[in-house]
């Protein structure tokens, strides 16, 4: 088992062995590994583009969660230059699990906050496994306040298993934190803008996600409850996760139709992490598009619009 | 009462041939006349409980009740109208778990003689105008739908548009699950229009009522321009069974109850049932100047 791939991905991770050794015999012996090489190489390309055509949400939703998945913060340095990171909540501590400051997209200023998970153990802890306590989510409604007054767009990048279910999260009040984002994110006067790329859960997520425009990367899921987490209430067992998977519609396909989602983006063959750059630069083009089709319009109409897609949210019209 | 007092003991005191006895004698009690406290396990007589207001003479537990019985405790009896009653909920996703979406919510109709978990009233508390909602606990936990999110956005309209304020009793184990994110986009939805009530002026009473929880504690139960819980009850985002099992520490005394909310300064008060009419048209007296 290569542990930067998931089961289902097993069959892709052989065929790279094979080819890896075969790169190294070619060392020594020149004659038709090229080819050989060559002809693996287009197996394996076959190969992953039938695994992930027909992925099923249990499958996407382990992308989503995929170890070498891109973070915030990867994708900050990509797509933004000039990023500072502001910390702090101004009332009793900075949160790394929600990380947020000001920067330029292709120019033009603006304000990105997101769920940072961390990669390696240290990191991880760190930044709390992507998992904000009140602090963070205090935090974004500063820098959001803040954006407002210099007329900044909000973009906020959604990547969490979902908010920190400890002691101290429940002291200092998590559910207020998460219920005033919600209301001040829905009078804030400058467009906001959120994207999904990874998992976005429960309450942890949508407290930065309301938004003029929803985006999701294409193997990013978004749901009330983590698939684990819904099977063992309903099914009584966690290990009925695919099949809550299944039956909640966690995927950008499935949300697109229910009309919560706005738009997809193509992650590149394999999941966002086989090539960041090309998945940083497709959100970056998406950005930039809505951004400016955003800051083009009329503030009052804007706020209204963002109520009204908040309204329709469950019932037909 | 007094008399119920001499046969408590044997009842609670399980010496001997008493556990057999009391086990009888639990039988025995003819359904709904009788009624034990959850909390001292005294056996209350019906009757006495409810003039009670469901709250026990013994130990003062504030039982869960309907939602009915709820509005009916609060409002004066005169000049009461349902709002948005024939609001029905919708398998928008053909949700399937161990059992049909359809039929927990077939299910939950028939136990409760209610279409979906939130019931709003406008009448007059005191003589205040007022626009109440109630969550039905025994709906599917209280759980917060397209048709909670929607009568309780309603109920925010009719506060805007006949310059009303609003109180609303939140009991709930949270978001519905059957209805994945819908259910999610209500937390936004509920919290946007609260935020719009802000704007006109309006005061917006929550009283947090055992337990509540989750999406709907994370949303418009802590949004109250005075939020007010009854004592003793739960009230917290993650259940205390899942802190439990992720921090793997044991939870203080006392967490997540009415106490530990007031203490850390998540609520403003802590009121007893009896006291919820008068408190209530008291508080909104006051801020719409009456």
């Amino acid at each position: 088992m290569n542990p930067n791939y998931l089961d289902f991905e097993q069959p892709i991770a052989d065929l790279e062995v094979k080819i890896n050794e075969l790169r190294l015999v070619g060392t020594d012996n020149k004659l038709n590994i090229t080819d050989e090489i060559q002809k693996l190489q287009e197996k394996n390309r076959k190969l992953t583009e039938k695994i992930y055509s027909s992925l099923s949400p249990w499958q996407i939703s382990q992308v989503a969660r995929h170890p070498l998945r891109p973070y915030t913060l990867d994708y900050i340095s990509h797509i933004f230059t000039d990023f500072d990171e502001l910390h702090g909540d101004r009332l009793f501590a900075d949160d790394l699990a929600l990380i947020g400051g000001v920067a330029r997209l292709d120019g033009r200023p603006v304000m990105v906050i997101g769920h940072q998970k961390g990669r390696g153990t240290k990191e991880k802890v760190r930044h709390n496994f992507g998992m904000p306590r009140p602090e963070g989510y205090r935090k974004a409604r500063r820098l959001i306040a803040m954006a407002e007054r210099f007329k900044l767009p909000v973009l906020s990048f959604i990547d969490t298993p979902g908010a920190y279910p400890g002691i101290d999260s429940e002291e200092r009040g998590i559910n207020e934190a998460i219920a005033e984002n919600m209301a001040m994110m829905s009078t804030v006067r400058t467009p906001l803008i959120a994207t999904v790329t990874g998992e976005a859960n429960s309450g942890g997520a949508i407290a930065i996600g309301i938004a003029d425009h929803l985006n999701m990367l294409a193997y990013s899921t978004y749901t009330v409850i983590t698939p684990e987490g819904c099977a063992t209430i309903l099914w009584k067992s966690a290990e009925y996760a695919s099949a809550a998977a299944e039956a909640m519609g966690v995927t950008s396909s499935r949300l697109e139709e229910l009309g919560i989602v706005d738009s997809t983006i193509e992650e590149p063959l394999g999941g966002a992490h086989r090539d960041v750059a090309a998945m940083s630069a497709s959100i970056k083009a998406a950005l930039i598009e809505q951004v400016d089709r955003l800051n083009g319009m009329d503030m009052d109409q804007l706020l209204e619009r963002r109520y009204k897609r908040l309204m329709g949210y469950g019932i037909s019209h | 009462m007094s008399w119920i007092n001499k046969i408590l003991p044997s009842i609670r005191s399980g010496n001997g041939t008493g556990e057999g006895t009391a086990a009888k004698q639990r039988n025995s009690v003819p359904e709904g006349l009788w009624r034990k406290c959850p909390r001292c396990e005294a056996v209350l007589y019906r009757p006495d409980l409810e003039r009670n207001l469901e709250v026990c003479p013994k130990c003062d537990h504030h039982m869960r009740i309907t939602a009915r019985r709820r509005l009916e405790l609060f409002l004066d009896p005169e000049g009461q109208v349902e709002l948005f009653a024939d609001m029905e909920p919708v398998d928008l996703l053909k949700f399937k778990d161990l059992k049909k979406y359809k039929d927990r919510l077939s299910a939950a109709q028939k136990n409760t003689g209610e279409k979906d978990a939130l019931i709003v009233v406008e009448g007059k508390v005191k003589d205040v105008d007022v626009v109440v909602a109630a969550f039905e606990f025994a709906f599917i936990g209280g759980s917060m739908g397209a048709v909670v999110g929607e009568k309780f956005t309603q109920a925010v309209n009719t506060c805007i548009a006949k310059r009303l304020p609003l109180v609303c009793f939140s009991t709930s184990g949270g978001a519905r699950m059957q209805e994945a994110l819908i259910s999610l986009m209500q937390m936004a939805k509920t919290s946007a229009a609260l935020a719009r009530l802000r704007e006109h002026g309006l005061p917006f009473i929550s009283v947090l009522v055992d337990p509540v929880y989750g999406g709907v504690s994370a949303s418009l139960a802590m949004l109250g321009d005075i939020n007010v819980a009854e004592p003793n009850a739960l009230v917290g985002f993650t259940g205390p069974d899942v802190i439990r099992q992720t921090v793997r520490v044991k939870l203080p005394e006392g967490f997540q109850r009415s106490e530990f909310l007031l203490e850390h300064g998540a609520i403003d008060m802590i009121v007893h049932r009896k006291d919820l009419r008068d408190k209530l048209s008291s508080l909104l007296a006051k801020l719409l100047h009456i």
